[in-house]
């Protein structure tokens, strides 16, 4: 204990994940969700929380069989908004599946760090109907702990007492890598234990509209078509909501309790922010991939499957293959994008993709990219599409890119759990 | 208004605040401190919230500590509305 | 080898005054900048008092399409980040001698985001809350970036040519000294050479008014605006809800020297804890609280006597000055009766997630000045409230340590501190 906090990074440490937890368009446990992705059974839907024909976009990675009545505490169900929903519903998976239990561990060296985008965005919009509506006396006790970004985060601490360094860091769509990144940096300063992901829900109306205005969401109906990363033609993306939370514990915490190597290790991590295309200056990609491996001490070659960002824009598709045909080699490894299947998912996104990776390192297998993608030349990748891809996995890299210029790499080594 | 009863409040309770596992709303719940039923300071400012906008009454801060319990805090309502429609 | 961050600029967004010399002198001066909130019409919320900022994007230097595209809040942080620039010289050494981009990172805290910018267009967009299913085509350009937090994060990235790690902290209340801890690691751990780290809110608008009036944690004293904010006095009724922003240049120790910035303070310790209790409540022993200085206190190898002063979290509420007082006692021991303990916020308010950095500005400059800030309207104690919160009156001090500590909703605790430069042994940070 009183490990210092502002330590070099020389104490290397990596982290074990021990569990996953997943609410996702996919499926809401990690079970559902991996069936489903190997099966290529996209979660793509038509937007049925809301009357949603009269915008640009109907069709959404929505997770209508999610019941808050019965994977959250009643109690909690009318204090927090879908996107906390998610994240104790999947911290709680993630926990069970981890065997974990919070409450015969040392309540400092438990920590809980989550990325958000949005927060309590549809919790926000009722309470601010209220209040212009009817007047201040309307608006909820409970938008004050709801609506900002760090609910989550701290309704999942005060749930399992966890007491130690906790923290919300928001990078758009790379903000889960970060968190997963500030995660295992507790690891290395007397953390033994995080639980640590994105989730987000910001498809209710304002939500919505306001992702629309991103400029990336595509507008084109045919849910098939809509979202089809690396094309020839792409046409942006479709938002979606949910996320996942891992549970990351140092080796020798893992170990002590018979988790062995767990499904996987954080082994590298590295973040980066692009300056806009205006500037002139070079993304930053390729060098934050590097830094990444070099963190895990790995080679390229060490690298046997990338999950892909995938904006499905073309710039942005090109500038990632870009740098991945840099650092890897021209269509050298394996490149796929199940969140084909789910949209974007916000600060859920990367956090969904980390799980299915090491998903994917258990079972030696790469999910493909769903969708009628015709490859653009453009793109000297090796994308994994049709039908999953059975081959030897060491090593994967997850690679995130947010709105804006968030960028972030993270590295997973194999573990020892089995199916 | 009409008159505020326990029922009215185990609804706005349910609604408003859910329920704690193991806590029988329905039962006999009048004497027993909202603390013991697992509503926190929060629950109980939301429920005096919820009764304030439906009955259109105004309840003062202080009086959340004049109602430690579901039967006091039914009294205290009452009494306020009686206040209310006398002046 | 042993890396530190060190303060080498401050740049200072806050109420009662523009930069960073007038919040010094406000500070000082121990003058409250609470009034009764102009920023919208407060008749009708419980609570109609404000700590405001007299702000005018252009005539702080902003363009008229910042001003156009940015909420409050990102305007207050780009106005905090060039005055902290300018302060510190870091950029200034002509290329390539200046600072490659890829060592260069942002940590802004902030809590509660574009609030301002996303309740004004939800008004458009719901035509003043008619419309559940908002109107799209009434959406502004720039409507997502107001969504996402971490566009405070990205501005300040754009401004400063960062391309390394860039993050928005949003830790509720204690964001701005979460974001400040976090630039400080990234120093420690060399993922980056400077960050540029603080935090900005603006929070004065009415749905986050409306939050506060509805748990009843802002003072219901309307009558007297200018002396509304007591923490610590038995006649408290809540806190100040404020705004503003605080950035500061951070650098790793041996650079700065090299290159002979001035050093304003060496960050020596932060630690957060969380207590796992309450979303809003806090029990009255202060124990996570005290855990995060005794956490803080052992990576700066300090003793509990080594501090000088205590920037107290201070909000004016009973449960908080209560709780962190019994944190002092529990953490500091019998030396919590004898250092000096104020709260700015009797001053500037409560700007939530921007608060912590702006009293981390404010320990820097107090460190630099060997001054301490006073608690201001504090008339009569709380009389389980027993400590030395330096009343009324600024106090020339000898310090070389001080503890700035923070608490927020979600039940964090933070704590940090900062010493002279120099005065503590670079490695004691290691280990």
């Amino acid at each position: 204990m009183g490990s210092p906090t502002l330590t070099p990074a020389t104490a290397r440490r990596t982290g074990v994940v021990t569990g996953l937890g997943v609410v996702a368009p996919t499926g809401t446990s990690t079970a559902d969700h991996w069936d489903a992705v190997l099966a290529g059974r996209s979660g793509i839907r038509e937007i049925t929380r809301f009357d949603a024909s009269v915008y640009p976009v109907r069709h959404a990675g929505t997770i209508p069989e999610f019941e808050s009545r019965t994977r959250v505490p009643d109690r909690l169900v009318p204090q927090t908004d879908r996107w906390t929903h998610f994240g104790l519903a999947a911290a709680e998976e993630a926990l069970a599946d981890a065997d974990v239990d919070p409450a015969g561990l040392p309540e400092y060296e438990m920590a809980v760090v989550t990325a958000s985008s949005s927060g309590g965005v549809e919790f926000g919009q009722r309470e601010m109907e209220s209040l212009y509506q009817h007047g201040p006396s309307w608006v909820s006790v409970y938008q004050s702990i709801a609506w900002f970004y760090a609910a989550t985060t701290g309704q999942i601490s005060i749930r399992h007492g966890m007491r130690g360094t906790c923290g919300v860091l928001c990078g758009e769509q790379a903000g889960g890598l970060d968190a997963i990144g500030q995660g295992r940096r507790l690891l290395r300063q007397g953390t033994r234990l995080v639980v640590t992901g994105g989730t987000d829900a910001s498809l209710g109306p304002y939500g919505l509209v306001s992702q629309l205005r991103s400029g990336c969401v595509s507008t084109v109906d045919d849910p098939e078509t809509a979202y089809l990363p690396f094309d020839r033609l792409p046409h942006g993306h479709l938002p979606g909501e949910g996320g996942a939370m891992v549970v990351v514990e140092t080796e020798e915490s893992a170990s002590a309790r018979g988790a062995g190597r767990g499904y996987g290790t954080v082994l590298g991590y590295a973040a980066g922010f692009d300056q806009s295309t205006t500037t002139g200056r070079p993304p930053v990609l390729a060098r934050v991939i590097r830094q990444a491996l070099d963190d895990a001490r790995l080679d390229p070659s060490d690298v046997d499957v990338v999950f892909a960002d995938a904006a499905g824009e073309h710039r942005r598709d090109r500038v990632e293959s870009a740098a991945l045909a840099e650092v890897l080699g021209p269509g050298a490894v394996p490149v796929t994008a199940p969140k084909t299947l789910t949209g974007r998912l916000l600060a859920g996104g990367a956090a969904l993709d980390v799980a299915t990776a090491l998903l994917s390192l258990r079972d030696q297998v790469i999910p493909p990219t769903h969708g009628p993608i015709r490859l653009s030349p453009d793109h000297e990748i090796d994308l994994v599409q049709d039908e999953p891809r059975e081959v030897p996995l060491r090593h994967a890299l997850v690679v995130a890119r947010g709105y804006a210029g968030f960028t972030g790499a993270l590295v997973l080594g194999r573990g020892d759990r089995t199916r | 208004m009409s008159r505020f009863d326990l029922d009215e409040l185990r609804q706005i309770m349910r609604a408003s605040a859910g329920v704690d596992e193991g806590v029988d709303l329905a039962g006999d719940i009048g004497d027993l401190e909202f603390g013991d039923l697992g509503y926190d300071s929060l629950a109980v400012l939301e429920l005096v919230s919820q009764v304030q906008r439906t009955h259109g009454i105004v309840i003062p801060d202080e009086a959340v500590e004049e109602m430690p319990t579901p039967n006091r805090a039914v009294e205290y309502i009452n009494r306020l509305a009686m206040e209310g429609k006398a002046s | 080898m042993s890396r530190r961050a060190v303060i080498t600029g401050v740049g200072v967004v806050a109420p009662g005054g523009g930069d960073r010399e007038a919040f010094w002198s406000l500070l000082v001066a121990g003058r409250s900048a609470t009034r009764r909130i102009s920023l919208f019409d407060p008749s009708g919320f419980r609570s109609q008092v404000g700590a405001e900022v007299d702000f005018d994007g252009r005539a702080s230097g902003l363009t008229s399409q910042e001003v156009r595209r940015l909420d409050r809040a990102a305007q207050f942080a780009l106005v905090a980040t060039r005055e902290a620039l300018a302060d510190s010289g870091v950029f200034d050494g002509p290329p390539p001698g200046s600072v490659d981009p890829a060592r260069v990172g942002v940590s802004i805290g902030s809590a509660v985001g574009n609030t301002m910018r996303l309740e004004e267009e939800y008004m458009v967009l719901s035509d003043d809350g008619r419309r559940w299913l908002v109107d799209h085509t009434y959406g502004v350009p720039h409507l997502y970036e107001y969504m996402v937090p971490s566009t405070f994060a990205a501005e300040v990235a754009r401004e400063v040519t960062a391309e390394g790690p860039c993050t928005l902290v949003s830790t509720g209340c204690t964001s701005g000294l979460d974001a400040v801890g976090h630039g400080a690691q990234l120093i420690a751990e060399g993922s980056a050479d400077v960050v540029v780290a603080g935090a900005t809110d603006a929070p004065l608008s009415p749905i986050t008014a409306a939050c506060f009036d509805a748990i009843k944690a802002t003072t219901a004293r309307n009558d007297d605006p200018e002396h509304a904010s007591r923490p610590f006095d038995r006649d408290r009724a809540g806190f100040v809800l404020g705004e503003g922003a605080a950035v500061l240049v951070l650098e790793e120790a041996r650079a700065a020297r090299e290159r002979g910035a001035h050093v304003y303070a060496d960050l020596v310790g932060f630690a957060s804890r969380s207590n796992a209790y309450h979303m809003t409540g806090l029990r009255r022993d202060g124990r996570e609280m005290a855990e995060a200085i005794r956490v803080a206190l052992d990576q700066a190898r300090l003793n509990p006597t080594d501090v000088d002063y205590v920037n107290a979290h201070g909000s004016g509420t009973k449960q908080n000055d209560r709780h962190e007082t019994a944190a002092f006692k529990r953490s500091l021991g019998e030396h919590a009766y004898r250092v000096p303990v104020s709260s700015i916020k009797s001053m500037v308010g409560h700007s939530l997630g921007a608060i912590g950095a702006i009293e981390v500005a404010a320990c820097a400059l107090a460190l630099d000045r060997q001054v301490v800030p006073p608690t201001a309207n504090l008339r009569g104690r709380d009389p389980e409230c027993d400590l030395d919160y330096v009343p009324l009156v600024a106090r020339e001090h000898r310090m070389d340590a001080v503890l700035s500590v923070g608490s927020g909703f979600g039940g964090f605790q933070s704590a940090m501190l900062l010493a002279r430069p120099g005065r503590v042994p670079v490695d004691a940070g290691s280990g």
